[in-house]
């Protein structure tokens, strides 16, 4: 195939942006409103500025731009000794038990800024039962940083009414970021519609970060922002596997749709290290809608069971069979296990799995009765009620419109449950992200602190959320806590390096003309066919996503195989991909929108590619229910307790994967 | 779809640069058509049913119908977003209606001001475990013991 290059004949050449600046923190999720709030107040008097760039509008992008129903970190009373044992035992035994502990740390303060900037909080009233955020002011229920007491779904979550979460958090953020500019004399320092696509390494310092690049979605213009430091929180990579749903319906992600994986991706190109990339997440969640079913399970105490009514984590058959392969790892039934014992029964024939919602609220019903009497019970019943829905209508209004269309009302009619298609992810029941330092001060192994918390194996680059990795369980408010972390870690890495001044190999136009280059492949070859779709000098960012998903559903164990895959079925996947990588250099894009999905399904290559590797490293099943080696179906904690650690090498697209051992820092 | 904008309803956020539902789209989704002074979602297969654009539109003329390769129709979930509440019509296939309500914020929009009565951050202390909340309040963050 011959090369195209983009030396703008075709398309417009964009105006292009260089901005200075010293603290760079791109994205615009939890973890990124974290970093400036805290940036913010440690850098500001010493003159360092910072600037943040989101793909999308702040108050609602990320993770968290529908709202959601419940903060999942929240320690109040617990030890976070505990948290690293719950979030260890979730995760199939390797995590950085440093990172996790000292997330759990600092995770309340980031809930007691929520409150108190707006957030509603659900307490526990008088009477045991729970006031929204409303009805507890109006008590005069004390606030969390004042020992008021949360209304706790499970050991470690906490009800909110979230619905504008987001909103909220992104506020506080932009006027920290507004305090910033005003004090540096920058004119601009919160960039939306921007997209990150690249980043680059100082041409002159080894080994370290330089500047980022990207492109604005609304109008033909590129920028490079040079930084002393980049806290990286782009996100993890969703719609990488083929999606259960074949058309409108690939929408509805479970994690949302417009994480592509341009955290990894990001990283990648300067060669940082990456972690247990062989992590994934296979949610459990009500069928095709994807609603979340945590509060079920944890709050309102309603059963799973196949279609005979059976307990299927309670089998003894199924999991006498899963202690053989999966050994002391069965009983603990983190996440990954009750989905394995789920898709045994589905697999048997003994689907479809239910959750028995009607049964949950009868039992309540029954319970308020005798406690409370016909007529007061059924007020508590309405409000029970309306929080069932809320947790729908908070996070994921899609399953309310499903059960709507379907006439489900849960009090009468049980739903199906399903396991999802494969995510990429590290803050939410996931790991997968960069191998970074940690604290210094929880006596782990030396070299895991390499002197600043949350940066990675590449100086001045600082990971957040999705993509810091082997610490999962972080959630949205961990995410904002770590955010804070990393970005004042950042800060003392500028001030300890004041004279540093970025410089780079590349000159702005060579990189315009490479982001450029879909727009000129296009313009190029558009008029050579009557349908620009139909083009056989191109490959649009659809077909290069679907051809994606087919080969990682397919090879990689998605949802065809039921999550199986092996050493034969890697490398072939490998093949293709590494087609596929070359097919991305003649990515067309009509538009500026379809540039950012040309991207997009370049960081998502990437992403899946590091996945596919390190699953192909570790000769194990470390995570049945969530892919299975059928070459190697067993945990094998004698040779594979450890981490896997690899680097990607951009100009060469070499691969080094390591194991990395792993300490345990918690009894 | 996925979002879908009512002919009747969209007056193109009245010629401005860009539409509100244009701004607030976490994926970039809608689109003004500058003839017609109408906006549409150009990738409903992309789109998360996240409602933003539903919740921010200033002619109420945006909602939902559900993804057609799983919802049957018939259905339709509709928000009123206030300042700080958001009302919930929830209609079902049958014709059954629900209602609800629901807090969306303690405090009035706008009205965050990030380090009010917050300590200043210690620079000696930078390399210290500790937000500079926490470190200014004199909490001893816990280590494994």
């Amino acid at each position: 195939m011959e090369k195209e290059t983009c030396t703008f004949s075709y398309c417009e050449k964009p105006e292009v942006v260089e901005i200075e600046t010293d603290l760079l923190v791109i994205g615009g999720g939890m973890s990124a409103c974290g970093a400036v709030y805290e940036a913010a107040r440690w850098a500001t008097p010493q003159g360092i500025r910072i600037t943040m760039i989101d793909k999308a509008a702040t108050d609602r992008s990320g993770a968290v731009a529908m709202g959601l129903s419940a903060i999942n970190t929240y320690m109040g009373e617990n030890d976070p000794a505990d948290y690293v044992r719950y979030v260890r035992g979730d995760l199939m035994g390797i995590i950085r038990e440093d990172l996790v502990y000292d997330l759990g740390r600092h995770v309340d303060d980031s809930v007691h800024l929520f409150e108190e900037w707006g957030l509603p909080i659900w307490k526990k009233g008088d009477d045991g039962f729970s006031l929204d955020g409303f009805q507890a002011k109006d008590a005069g229920k004390a606030m969390l940083k004042d020992g008021g007491t949360p209304v706790r779904s499970g050991r470690w979550q906490i009800m909110i009414n979230g619905e504008s979460y987001k909103v909220i958090v992104a506020e506080a953020a932009k006027k920290a970021l507004e305090i910033n500019r005003k004090a540096t004399g920058m004119e601009e320092n919160h960039f939306e519609r921007v997209f990150i696509v690249k980043l680059f390494k100082d041409a002159n310092v080894e080994n370290r970060v330089a500047a980022a690049a990207g492109f604005s979605v609304r109008e033909n213009k590129i920028y490079l922002f040079k930084a002393k430091a980049i806290c990286l929180g782009a996100g993890g990579a969703v719609n990488v596997f083929k999606p259960r749903s074949s058309e409108e319906g690939k929408g509805r992600a479970w994690y949302p749709v417009w994480n592509a994986g341009s955290g990894y991706a990001l990283g990648m190109q300067v060669g940082a290290e990456l972690t247990m990339m062989e992590n994934r997440f296979v949610p459990a969640r009500f069928k095709d809608g994807y609603g979340p079913v945590g509060a079920w399970f944890l709050f309102f105490k309603a059963k799973a069971t196949n279609s005979l009514g059976e307990d299927y984590c309670a089998n003894e058959e199924a999991l006498t069979e899963a202690r053989a392969k999966y050994g002391i790892y069965v009983d603990k039934m983190g996440t990954a296990i009750r989905n394995h014992l789920m898709m045994r029964d589905m697999k048997l024939g003994k689907g479809p799995i239910i959750m028995r919602t009607h049964e949950a609220m009868q039992a309540i019903n029954k319970d308020f009765v005798e406690k409370l009497g016909e007529k007061e019970a059924k007020k508590k019943i309405k409000h029970l009620e309306a929080e069932a829905w809320e947790d729908f209508l908070d996070m994921c209004i899609g399953q309310a419109g499903l059960w709507a269309c379907e006439n489900v009302e849960p009090d009468k009619t049980p739903s199906e449950i399903m396991p999802t298609e494969p995510y990429l992810l590290g803050s939410h029941a996931g790991c997968a992200g960069f191998w970074v330092s940690g604290p210094d001060d929880l006596g782990a192994p030396a070299e895991w602190n390499w002197g600043y918390n949350r940066m990675s194996t590449v100086d001045g680059l600082f990971m957040m959320g999705d993509i810091c990795g082997a610490s999962g369980h972080k959630f949205s408010s961990g995410s904002h806590a770590e955010g804070r972390i990393a970005a004042k870690n950042a800060t003392a890495f500028i001030l300890d390096n004041k004279d540093y001044v970025p410089t780079l190999k590349q000159n702005v136009d060579e990189i315009a003309s490479d982001l450029y280059l879909p727009y000129e492949v296009f313009e190029k070859y558009k008029n050579a066919t009557t349908d620009p779709a139909m083009n056989p000098n191109y490959i649009k960012p659809k077909m290069l996503q679907a051809r994606l998903q087919k080969i990682a559903d397919e090879y990689f164990g998605g949802c065809s195989t039921w999550y199986m895959t092996s050493k034969a079925m890697l490398e072939e996947g490998l093949r293709k991909l590494q087609v596929l990588k070359e097919d991305a250099a003649l990515m067309a894009a009509a538009d500026l929108h379809e540039l950012m999905r040309c991207w997009e399904n370049y960081h998502r290559i990437l992403s899946v590619e590091a996945h596919a590797r390190h699953i192909l490293f570790r000769e194990e099943s470390r995570y049945p229910g969530y892919y299975y080696r059928g070459d190697h179906d067993l945990i094998d904690d004698e040779n594979w307790k450890c981490f896997v650690n690899s680097r990607y090498d951009v100009d060469t697209g070499a691969w080094e994967l390591k194991k990395v051992p792993y300490v345990q820092l918690v009894d | 779809m996925p979002s879908y904008v009512i002919t009747e309803k969209c007056d193109g956020c009245k010629g401005q640069e860009r539409t509100a539902c244009m701004y607030i789209c976490p994926n970039d989704l809608m689109k003004l058509d500058r003839d017609r002074m109408k906006a549409w979602n150009r990738e409903p297969d992309q789109c998360w049913e996240c409602y933003n654009c539903v919740k921010i539109c200033p002619q109420q003329g945006i909602e939902i119908r559900g993804y057609q390769d799983f919802n049957p129709l018939g259905g339709n979930v509709i928000p009123l977003r206030g300042t700080d509440a958001i009302m919930w019509t929830v209609k079902f296939r049958n014709g059954t209606l629900k209602r609800f309500k629901f807090p969306i914020r303690t405090t009035a929009e706008g009205s965050v001001d990030p380090y009010a009565g917050k300590p200043e951050a210690d620079l000696s202390k930078i390399k210290e475990p500790g937000h500079f909340t926490q470190q200014g309040a004199g909490v001893t963050l816990p280590t494994i013991k």
